[in-house]
């Protein structure tokens, strides 16, 4: 975890020493592709993996209930928060 | 949209090929996915500290802009609790480890496979890595498209919470256009400090 969050952390120091560079620019869509890459791997291991493909419908739903959950926990958190801070003296409209 | 949607046929494409077992490579037992994620985490990085606008996102912080993160990572995390209710197989803590992916499907699966692999085992890991994949998968899915809809009935920062660290590249363009221009710096914060408490949470709670 720590390497991660370290190699994420000199990305930044690295990226601010030579943001003028050009390449700097490109790093949104190496990062789509270094993403795609990742997947297509993942999709790989997922898809050798017998285990996984004979359950893919239970894993489907499983996962869609923990995604559906989580996704409206946030969204009731955020409502709390607009309502309870942000709404006095500031009226943007939405 | 089309880039979560490619990013999906991607992955469908390595399952099929992946089912198919054609690919001579013994994935289980090589490091690969890990060395991209360092890749992809460096990118990150740097994509994060040569961004233009970061002065100017550090200059419009204002401390209650906190409280949406905040709010991301304590109504997330509740709610992932409370899905275990339904999950007879995965414990609380496997659950809101998949939940504290926030979005950020290719790097919470691929921790989750790694860090459950000690007390798992391989195929448990990978199961869950799989569910963390699609579930935050999902998630995205959910805010992409769902984000009028939410910017109308519970407000212009339930999308930002919603996309969870997708709130500061893929599913900005949206909120922009319907939260409002003022929200890019909020929404980008957001994204930023989500993207930060990723690893944190997820590999707390797959250690509990």
């Amino acid at each position: 975890m720590f390497t991660i969050i370290g190699t994420m952390f000199s990305g930044i120091i690295l990226g601010y020493i030579f943001r003028n560079m050009d390449f700097l620019r490109k790093t949104e869509k190496t990062i789509s592709y270094t993403i795609i890459l990742l997947l297509f791997i993942m999709g790989l291991s997922v898809g050798s993996n017998d285990r996984i493909i004979e359950n893919l419908g239970s894993f489907g739903w499983q996962a869609a209930i923990i995604a559906f959950s989580a996704t409206c926990g946030s969204i009731v958190a955020a409502w709390l928060v607009l309502t309870l801070f942000f709404k006095k003296g500031e009226s943007h409209e939405g | 949209m089309k880039g979560s949607l490619i990013v999906l046929l991607f992955f469908m494409a390595g399952c099929i090929l992946g089912v198919l077992d054609i690919i001579p490579l013994d994935l289980q037992k090589s490091n690969l996915s890990m060395y991209i994620l360092y890749a992809l985490m460096l990118q990150v990085g740097l994509s994060i500290g040569s961004s233009k606008d970061l002065k100017s996102i550090i200059k419009d912080i204002r401390p209650k802009y906190l409280l949406i993160p905040l709010a991301t990572i304590i109504g997330t995390l509740l709610f992932s609790a409370f899905a275990s209710l339904l999950l007879s197989q995965w414990s609380i803590f496997d659950c809101m480890a998949v939940g504290s992916g926030f979005a950020y499907y290719s790097l919470s699966s691929i921790l989750i496979t790694q860090f459950k692999e000690a007390s798992l085992g391989i195929q448990l890991a990978t199961e869950l890595g799989t569910i963390a994949l699609l579930s935050n998968i999902f998630r995205e899915m959910m805010a992409l498209l769902g984000t009028p809809l939410l910017v109308k009935y519970f407000g212009k920062l339930a999308p930002i919470s919603a996309a969870g660290v997708n709130s500061m590249d893929v599913v900005l363009p949206i909120i922009t256009r319907y939260s409002g221009k003022d929200m890019i710096p909020v929404a980008i914060f957001h994204g930023i400090l989500i993207d930060l408490t990723v690893p944190f949470f997820v590999s707390f709670f797959c250690r509990l």
